[in-house]
């Protein structure tokens, strides 16, 4: 075996025990940073594995390379006037730490003791080019550094006290928990003061009114830079308990509903075991009632609820349907293709096709009436079928005025005509066939479902 | 898949089924239904194995081998279209009749997308099922009302609609649309036979060429619910 082979082959065999833990440990977060983004994770600071907010740790982990190439690249960039302190801070601001639940992610001493000397070379490399670049001079670099770092001891134990809360799932207080995070904040908030006054000092050659003006504003800047962790914290936490009610309000709904609709049934069904006829009217009921909640409001066959009952031909057909299917105890299987707004003439139609339905659910004796809708361009049909006792239209008595008035009549009145389909023992069909007043304008309204 | 048309010699022993649907309640009602009515039909029907989850149904119809297997079309990991995906690689011999209490024209296309051969609601009585197994095992399509008027939707001509690319798989034909607006009527077959003035086989063969023409169109609204379902 060729020396310095890869560390796969040194784990298999066991006797070199000081070195394989931590190889194994290496090679597993290398495989968990390129899980991770194989995944394509959002961009999220570590809340494990940090050294000072997680932002290295999180963009590593978002592009999937090695936190310490992360760090290099900030340290470097923080010798170009202090560029990569401030990337670092906006990074810090905006973006979010990780989710509570992570699995936390192990560090070994070494990263850490590597991370912190970036660190301090990425601070004396950003002062270093700030005095010797003369860009802001040695006195801004100064008092505006120890107010940067304070403002990340202040930010930082923002971190600290959110991931507390999250931990006890409880509503903590915004402010930093225990004498020791007050202490922190304290500190920060003095080094901000401090850092701000000293800059201000500085400029005491000032006019009276500049020097005032300039005081409020670095006042201002600072109340800024040490509430930024709130305000951001205030909007995501906004953001978290709007979804979360909304959530809570929908499941409240569906439970609501389900008890109104059908835990009442089933009771009423185990009252009414003994009567087959009420329980199959009780549950074809709550069936389309149930069907007309769950899917879609503009499907087949659906009951409109009664405040929107008769909006178009497929709905106020579909409530007829339900009202003869509730009040004669039979199944009515409807078919609806297309459909379209509805005008005087469809709603005679309707009309008409309710009292077909009616007809074939009193004298027909079964228990399923079929219809058939086809709304086509220039004329829409309807044909209501049983395969029940049937008739002999010619012996119908003149005193019966069902299918006389309540169709015949109907449709003539509104220009469609009726054709009717029976024989003793042969079922009934009425076909109904209405035109359409506007087949442009009309087709191009409301086609389809 | 073969010429719809090519004749198949009628099987003559009990046809054997497979029941899948993930309530157990709802199995054994089934079978009772298909064994009480099967026995008083002309043709048998014997329940052979049944399931409640999709891997328990693939492996069952590995193992089986059934003529028909009755589908539900919601289940939990993947539903019936899973089971359709899977045992179809193994089996493409076994035929599918979905059943289901959803009308949803996503549900309802989607598992005759899937390879179904006929879709009917739970609803339906033990006797038609029975009529709607057999009918599948000879290799013919069995539409409810509604699935017919789902098609027709799909078919049906409208302004603005997409273009169409191949006109042999995109249009019925006006004696195809007959036969699906009387199916839609709630006719059985023997009488749309009667109505048109054709031969109960004529009605079959129509109503297999939509079936494939259900399949494989790229008509929008067909490819638009099965993708609702991830299916296409």
């Amino acid at each position: 075996m060729p020396a310095g082979d890869g560390p796969t082959t040194t784990v298999t065999d066991g006797p070199v025990d000081g070195a394989v833990p931590t190889v194994a440990a290496e090679t597993a977060t290398v495989d968990a940073a390129t899980v991770e983004a194989a995944l394509v994770t959002p961009m999220v600071r570590r809340r494990t594995g940090r050294v000072i907010a997680g932002v290295s740790g999180g963009v590593a982990d978002h592009l999937g390379v090695d936190v310490l190439w992360v760090r290099a690249v900030f340290t470097a960039l923080a010798g170009l006037g202090g560029a990569g302190v401030l990337a670092y801070g906006l990074l810090w601001i905006f973006m979010p730490q990780a989710p509570a639940d992570t699995a936390p992610i192990e560090t070994s001493p070494r990263e850490r003791q590597q991370a912190l000397g970036l660190a301090a070379v990425g601070a004396g490399l950003a002062i270093a080019s700030g005095v010797l670049g003369g860009t802001a001079g040695a006195w801004i670099t100064g008092p505006l550094g120890v107010a940067l770092v304070g403002a990340a001891v202040v930010w930082r134990e923002a971190d600290e006290s959110q991931r507390r809360r999250l931990l006890r799932t409880g509503a903590g207080s915004v402010l930093g928990q225990g004498p020791v995070g007050l202490v922190r904040i304290l500190a920060g908030v003095v080094l901000v003061g401090g850092g701000l006054a000293i800059f201000l000092l500085g400029n005491v050659n000032l006019g009276q009114l500049q020097f005032a003006l300039l005081a409020v504003g670095a006042a201002l800047v600072g109340v800024a830079v040490i509430t930024v962790p709130w305000w951001l914290k205030l909007m995501r936490d906004l953001g978290a308990e709007r979804s979360a009610r909304i959530r809570t309000q929908e499941r409240e709904e569906i439970a609501a509903h389900l008890h109104d609709s059908v835990l009442q049934t089933l009771a009423l069904i185990q009252k009414q075991a003994d009567a087959p006829r009420e329980v199959r009217r009780l549950a074809r009921g709550q069936e389309r009632e149930l069907r007309n909640w769950l899917y879609d409001p503009k499907g087949y066959g659906r009951a409109g609820s009664p405040s929107q009952a008769g909006q178009t031909l497929a709905t106020a057909l579909a409530s007829a349907a339900a009202e003869v299917e509730d009040t004669y105890a039979v199944s009515v299987q409807s078919v609806v293709v297309g459909d379209s707004s509805l005008d005087p003439q469809l709603a005679a139609l309707v009309q008409a096709a309710r009292e077909a339905m009616v007809n074939a659910a009193k004298h027909a004796g079964i228990a399923e009436v079929s219809l058939y809708v086809e709304v086509e361009a220039d004329e829409v049909h309807v044909f209501v079928r049983d395969r029940g006792a049937g008739f002999d239209p010619d012996a119908v008595s003149p005193d019966r005025h069902g299918l006389a008035d309540s169709i015949h009549g109907r449709m003539e009145r509104n220009g469609g005509s009726v054709r009717l389909r029976t024989a003793p023992g042969e079922g009934t069909e009425v076909q109904l066939q209405m035109p359409r007043r506007t087949p442009a304008d009309a087709g191009a309204e409301q086609v389809g479902t | 898949m073969t010429a719809p048309e090519e004749p198949r010699a009628p099987r003559t022993g009990p046809v054997t089924v497979f029941l899948v649907d993930d309530h157990a309640l709802f199995r054994t009602g089934v079978r009772a239904e298909l064994d009480n009515a099967g026995a008083a039909g002309v043709r048998r029907v014997t329940v052979i194995g049944e399931a409640g989850s999709v891997n328990e149904a693939v492996v069952g119809i590995t193992h089986h081998k059934p003529d028909v297997v009755l589908l539900d079309v919601h289940m939990p990991d993947g539903g019936g279209a899973e089971v359709l995906r899977r045992a179809r690689l193994t089996d493409p011999d076994v035929v599918f009749l979905a059943l289901s209490v959803s009308d949803a024209a996503e549900d309802v296309i989607a598992v005759i997308r899937a390879g179904a051969r006929g879709y009917v609601t739970k609803t339906i009585s033990g006797r038609d099922l029975v009529a709607a197994v057999c009918r599948v095992a000879d290799g013919d399509a069995v539409f409810s009302p509604r699935l017919a008027g789902f098609v027709l939707d799909a078919f049906a001509d409208r302004p603005g609609a997409a273009p169409i690319s191949d006109p042999e798989l995109d249009l019925l034909t006006p004696r195809e649309r007959d036969v699906l607006r009387l199916l839609a009527r709630g006719y059985a077959y023997k009488e749309i036979a009667a109505e048109l003035f054709i031969s109960i086989k004529t009605v079959e063969t129509h109503v297999s060429s939509v079936l494939r023409k259900t399949q494989l169109s790229n008509r929008y609204e067909l490819s638009r619910w099965a993708a609702d379902r991830r299916l296409v």
